[in-house]
């Protein structure tokens, strides 16, 4: 049993068609509906119908993310461990075909990494690779997990689908979550943006936060690249997915992420524009089909946006990230995976958290507790 | 104000009955303010908001004021086993042997564990903690954790964070009724008025945080809180009368009973 199975219940087309088809009615039944939304009440709020509701869906979505999280906003940072990779993603910088230099991190030189990080005051790591299994498979995961577990309060990893067992040995050197998108649910284009490598298995992919739910990881992040295939669609998938997580690994939290294609090396434009429009009914849109998800935000968002965005929905951000290995103290912007759009320093996302009224989070987890 | 009982937990008397969660507060300050209008002598604090390995952590720094003591409690355990880890690790790095035990393997609704509660209380009883512990509202739970050495229970009048009131209400009463420790009613109350009905019930006192931290002036909504519980814990001493469901004129069954 996993989600593959109800999955293939669920045609891309007829996906499309039930999203299309809602009406200002179905928007008004989802909007003020009494109790939890289910799927249905999700495909009309991210359809064309829902536009003219934006407003009373963010301020919906505003008071469901205070009662749940309060008034605060949780703080990490991305840590690219190596930008190897064996695999082709056409929107990627780390594709195979891309002649850039590619980078593993030594013990020394995470370190060195880890020790500025931490001065300026996460707690919570995201580890980033590539897909590249001979120089970043899982003995090199867990020797990275045992020299930085006694520094950090919680360690995500974002690498590439590995196997229960693997999943098993790292949660036992103190990995805490995991978070791997599957790009795009349509099975008709997956294999056109992944045609070499691993990845290409739709069908593993698909089946990895089944094999993380059982291997009894605290929290997985999934979500859906934006800007590959219609975003509405792709986010119906997000939300079955979810749905289904929550119903059979109900110990696990979840959370979702909403990455918007950003310029990379030998990558120009992506297939689909999202607009910010789009993308505050897409946050909005999630937190009102599930009040309990966390809801992160990139640096591939500018500055503006992040700050409004800030007390829309969202419960996590990262800050002063670097896209490269060794980013954060060799500084060789030729080895990064895409460009960010928030260059400000963690200090001065905080004050920002701050000046809006809000508690930015350093520390909302511990070791103890693995 | 006219003084009400005091409510012994452990080796301590409180005359608050107020006790507060100090999570979703926009800033540690908001809290500090909060929780001092309040007039708590308990804060419940999450060790996974804590540098516990660290001297100085801003969390509790904020929370030292006068009179207030810490309740260390142990969101995001899973198991009874991980809850003794964090107990012991409470108890080293904050000094209280103090604790409020939460196990809720589930992350969405936070819906606690009764079976590995009542093992972990056992466990950390035995090892001289003062075990409070967050209960789903089941009357026959809280009396087999009163036997394992629970120093109080704390049934949920709702989900926790939902401010849907007493929903548990049937219940309650038989663990208020039953109970031979205090029951802390925690989680679910949204408002004072909400407060002041479980103190009313006979409630020994209730934990509150999510209604203060995300009131629009959470500082006015401790002190609401503060005279709700104040006045729901007066009326249950000063014993309310009966609710009657029709005035009581005549006895037109035993009247007949009367000399004429």
């Amino acid at each position: 049993m996993s989600f593959l199975a109800e999955f293939q219940r669920h045609p891309w087309e007829a996906m499309g068609e039930r999203i299309y088809a809602k009406t200002d009615e179905d928007v008004q039944r989802a909007l003020w509906r009494r109790g939890r939304r289910d799927l249905d009440d999700f495909c009309s709020l991210v359809s064309p119908a829902a536009d003219p509701y934006l407003e009373q869906m963010a301020q919906l979505s505003y008071a469901l993310t205070r009662k749940r999280f309060g008034h605060t906003t949780q703080l990490y940072i991305p840590l690219y461990l190596s930008n190897e990779c064996h695999n082709i993603c056409t929107y990627c910088g780390f594709s195979v075909h891309n002649k850039l230099p590619r980078l593993t991190l030594s013990r020394d030189q995470l370190m060195q990494e880890v020790k500025e990080i931490k001065a300026q005051g996460f707690e919570h790591i995201l580890l980033v690779t590539g897909e590249a299994n001979r120089q970043v498979g899982v003995d090199y995961f867990e020797r990275v997990l045992e020299w930085i577990r006694p520094h950090f309060a919680s360690i995500t990893i974002e690498v590439q689908a590995l196997g229960q067992d693997d999943y098993e040995r790292l949660i036992a050197r103190g990995l805490n979550s995991v978070l791997l998108y599957q790009e795009t649910y349509n099975s008709h284009t997956y294999g056109i943006y992944h045609p070499k490598g691993k990845k290409g298995n739709m069908a593993y992919r698909l089946e990895t936060p089944d094999r993380l739910g059982r291997a009894g990881i605290h929290r997985i992040g999934i979500g859906a690249l934006l800007g590959l295939e219609d975003w509405r669609i792709d986010s119906g998938f997000v939300a079955l997915h979810l749905a289904y997580l929550e119903r059979h690994y109900w110990r696990t939290r979840y959370s979702i992420s909403l990455p918007r294609l950003r310029p990379a090396a030998g990558f120009q434009a992506p297939n689909v524009l999202v607009s910010d429009r789009d993308f505050v009914q897409l946050i909005c849109a999630y937190r009102i089909f599930n009040e309990n998800v966390e809801i992160s935000l990139s640096t591939r968002e500018s500055p503006a946006l992040r700050d409004r965005l800030l007390t829309l929905g969202i419960t996590a951000m990262s800050a002063g990230s670097r896209t490269d290995p060794g980013g954060y103290t060799l500084n060789d912007d030729a080895l990064e995976q895409f460009d960010v759009n928030d260059e400000r320093s963690p200090a001065q996302v905080a004050a920002m958290i701050r000046a809006q009224g809000f508690d930015p989070v350093w520390k909302d987890w511990d070791m103890v507790l693995e | 104000m006219r003084q009400t009982d005091s409510l012994a937990i452990g080796e301590r008397e409180f005359r608050s009955r107020l006790f507060l969660g100090t999570g979703k507060f926009g800033s540690y300050p908001l809290m500090h303010d909060a929780v001092a209008t309040s007039g708590t002598e308990l804060v419940t604090v999450a060790l996974r908001r804590v540098h516990l390995h660290e001297q100085q952590d801003d969390v509790i720094s904020h929370l030292q004021l006068p009179g207030v003591h810490l309740l260390p409690n142990t969101s995001g355990v899973r198991t009874a086993k991980e809850a003794v880890l964090a107990a012991q690790l409470a108890r080293e790095s904050l000094q209280t042997h103090w604790l409020k035990l939460e196990i809720h393997p589930d992350p969405r609704y936070l819906l606690p564990d009764p079976i590995e509660t009542l093992l972990a209380t056992e466990a950390l009883a035995k090892q001289g903690f003062v075990v409070m512990a967050y209960i789903n509202a089941d009357p026959v739970l809280c009396k087999r954790l009163e036997e394992v050495g629970a120093a109080a229970v704390m049934p949920l009048g709702a989900p926790i964070g939902t401010n849907q009131g007493l929903q548990t209400r049937a219940m309650l009463e038989i663990i208020i009724e039953q109970s031979s420790v205090p029951v802390v009613v925690d989680a679910g109350i949204g408002a004072p008025s909400q407060a002041a009905e479980a103190m009313e019930m006979g409630a020994d006192a209730v934990l509150v945080n999510t209604a203060i931290a995300v009131a629009g002036d959470p500082v006015a909504m401790a002190e609401a809180f503060r005279l709700a519980v104040h006045s729901g814990r007066m009326a249950f001493e000063a014993r309310m009368g009966a609710v009657r469901k029709q005035a009581e004129a005549s006895s037109p069954l035993t009247a007949f009973l009367r000399p004429e």
